[in-house]
């Protein structure tokens, strides 16, 4: 379905918006330091726990900061690459929605593509810096299948953050007032994931782990990275979860594109 | 063979109504109603309506935007709502209130992005826009961007857009919407260019009945979604405008006059306006009538013109269609 020229498309369709962005020089430097200071400030907060307390949730402050870093680098690429689906809502309204569905490509794939955010990447630096430092300052016995287990985290975790966005995003082909709730989701859910959530009570979990999968994107294979006890210990899961992330993005991906479709065959159906 | 074809179209919309304080209340409303129409290939169409008549609800099923509630819908031969994306390769879509092209990139961008989007081969991409930088005279603003174009320019820059990958059919909402007299010209003079010389099938969608007087060989008129005239501009004009005005000139002025079968309509000084049925009565009848009356200088007799038929049509005068909207057995 996706072949290479269908890549060079979006390619040049990303390469649009940096250029629509790079006309406005100072505005787009303004917003890329603007979300470094911002998404600072959220590890900034965590220093300061940290200063108070020796733990959190029984995690050392290098962990935590292992586990913010991961989770922050997945969110950005997601944030980066498929946030622009968070226009939907704004493209229904103008009805500019019309024009990607009167060309010859998919709906989503140009949206994401025509709203990439590069702007948006400042977080990547500033997740990226504390994942570097994290890395250096876990104190584990480094291994083969621990130094894997890190990219696939950051990938499956990209993945899972975006399903999250297109599934919430697919909100507004029922109601374009519902932008809030989506948010909440995907960057409430990067918020709740920098932590350990062990640190939540027991609903809050049983929500992360089951219902929006954002236990698998750092929590679960950061237990494996940092060599700590088995989920099943706490959570009464089996210790497979600190591996599932990859075919947890595979699902979250499946259930996402059935909302996304089912929403556009509604829209469809409405033209409102 | 038919380009465009709909076959007892109909398509509902719900509308939520408020009913106390937080209940809603559904209500179903017909945009279009039970809609047959066939275009031949070729064939430069004007599809007309008052506001909310239903012709953009038409053209969004037409492009597969939206799916029709029930009916047939082929357009070259393809079901718009299963094949949206074939069909996109071949048909052209310009909606005059919202560009299609990249707001902050130079129009020169927009038409290499295009030619990604629709993978048309490189010569032939360049022969259609040096083709339409001559018919439309884009040079001067090829590399200027989107935002900053008058709105004359930018429609030009959207019909370009929407014929580069050669469609075979052309949908136009709007097109001299909000534009001066002469840019209306120039566009209306590129659309019947194409028409002729690409063989590009257009239905356009317009209220600016000038638009359809110069250049549409078929006028298809819809009210309250449902389709009431299909015919050429002549064809129209006989069926509903039965009516012709004699202008006369009198020696000197005078109060209205008085003939049978005719009513004055207007009076300035000498010059009087005296309307008449064709059906009931004769131009010469009542030329004749007011020469008994007054010393003639001169007359001249009116045609009815498009807006004024049209006109009477939408306001209910010529047909009678009931008004399906409001009906409350619908709801």
């Amino acid at each position: 379905m996706v072949d290479v020229g269908t890549i060079a498309v979006y390619r040049r369709l990303i390469g649009a918006r940096v250029r629509s962005d790079f006309g406005f020089r100072a505005s787009f430097a303004f917003r890329l330091v603007s979300a470094c200071v911002i998404t600072g400030l959220d590890f900034a907060v965590i220093a300061v726990v940290f200063t108070k307390i020796g733990r959190l949730g029984g995690w050392r402050f290098s962990e935590v900061a292992y586990l913010y870093g991961a989770c922050g680098v997945a969110f950005s690429v997601a944030e980066t690459w498929i946030g622009g689906v968070d226009y939907l809502a704004v493209r229904i309204k103008q009805g500019t929605f019309d024009r990607v569905l009167v060309r010859p490509m998919s709906a989503l794939g140009q949206l994401a593509t025509e709203e990439f955010a590069l702007r948006r990447i400042g977080k990547l630096f500033q997740a990226g810096a504390v994942l570097v430092a994290a890395l250096v300052a876990i104190p584990v016995q480094w291994t083969t299948g621990r130094i894997l287990m890190v990219p696939v985290t950051i990938a499956a975790g990209a993945v899972i953050y975006g399903a999250v966005w297109v599934a919430t995003a697919a909100i507004s082909f029922w109601t374009v007032d519902a932008n809030e709730l989506g948010n909440a989701l995907t960057y409430g859910g990067n918020y709740l994931t920098q932590y350990p959530i062990t640190i939540y009570s027991a609903w809050l979990r049983r929500l992360l782990a089951f219902v929006v999968p954002m236990a698998f994107v750092g929590y679960f294979p950061s237990l494996y990275v940092l060599g700590r006890t088995a989920p099943s210990e706490r959570f009464g899961l089996p210790s497979v979860v600190m591996f599932s992330s990859p075919v947890v993005a595979a699902a979250a991906c499946a259930v996402a594109s059935a909302i996304w479709r089912v929403g556009l065959r509604r829209y469809r159906s409405t033209g409102s | 063979m038919a380009q465009i074809e709909l076959v007892d179209v109909v398509k509902e919309y719900s509308v939520w109504h408020r009913a106390g304080r937080v209940r809603r209340q559904r209500k179903l409303v017909r945009a279009v109603d039970r809609i047959s129409l066939s275009v031949a290939e070729g064939e430069l169409c004007g599809y007309i309506g008052p506001n909310g008549a239903g012709k953009s609800t038409t053209v969004k099923m037409l492009t597969g935007i939206i799916v029709p509630t029930s009916g047939r819908i082929r357009v070259a031969g393809k079901d718009p709502q299963r094949q949206r994306i074939e069909l996109a390769r071949r048909i052209g879509v310009v909606f005059g209130q919202r560009t299609q092209l990249w707001w902050d990139l130079p129009l020169a961008d927009s038409f290499d992005l295009l030619r990604h989007v629709y993978r048309v081969p490189h010569d032939r991409h360049r022969a259609n826009v040096n083709a339409f930088i001559d018919l439309l005279d884009l040079g001067p603003f090829m590399q200027t961007p989107v935002r900053q174009l008058s709105l004359g320019q930018r429609m030009r820059g959207d019909l370009t857009a929407a014929l580069l990958h050669d469609p075979e059919i052309l949908y136009l909402d709007e097109p001299t919407i909000g534009l001066d007299v002469v840019s209306k010209a120039r566009v209306r003079e590129f659309l019947a260019s194409v028409n002729r010389d690409r063989g590009v099938t257009v239905l356009l969608t317009t209220h600016d009945l000038t638009d359809v007087e110069r250049l549409c060989t078929r006028l298809v008129v819809i009210d309250h979604g449902r389709l009431i005239h299909d015919g050429t501009v002549a064809e129209i004009k006989s069926r509903f405008g039965d009516h012709r005005t004699v202008v006369v000139d009198l020696e000197e002025a005078g109060p209205p006059l008085e003939v049978a079968g005719a009513e004055v309509v207007g009076v300035d000084g000498p010059r009087q306006w005296l309307r008449f049925d064709r059906q009931a009565t004769t131009a010469a009848a009542v030329v004749a009538a007011v020469a008994e009356q007054a010393a003639l200088r001169d007359i001249a007799i009116e045609e009815p013109d498009i807006e004024d038929v049209v006109r009477r049509i939408y306001s209910g005068d010529a047909a009678s269609t009931p008004d399906l909207r409001d009906d409350p057995s619908r709801a």
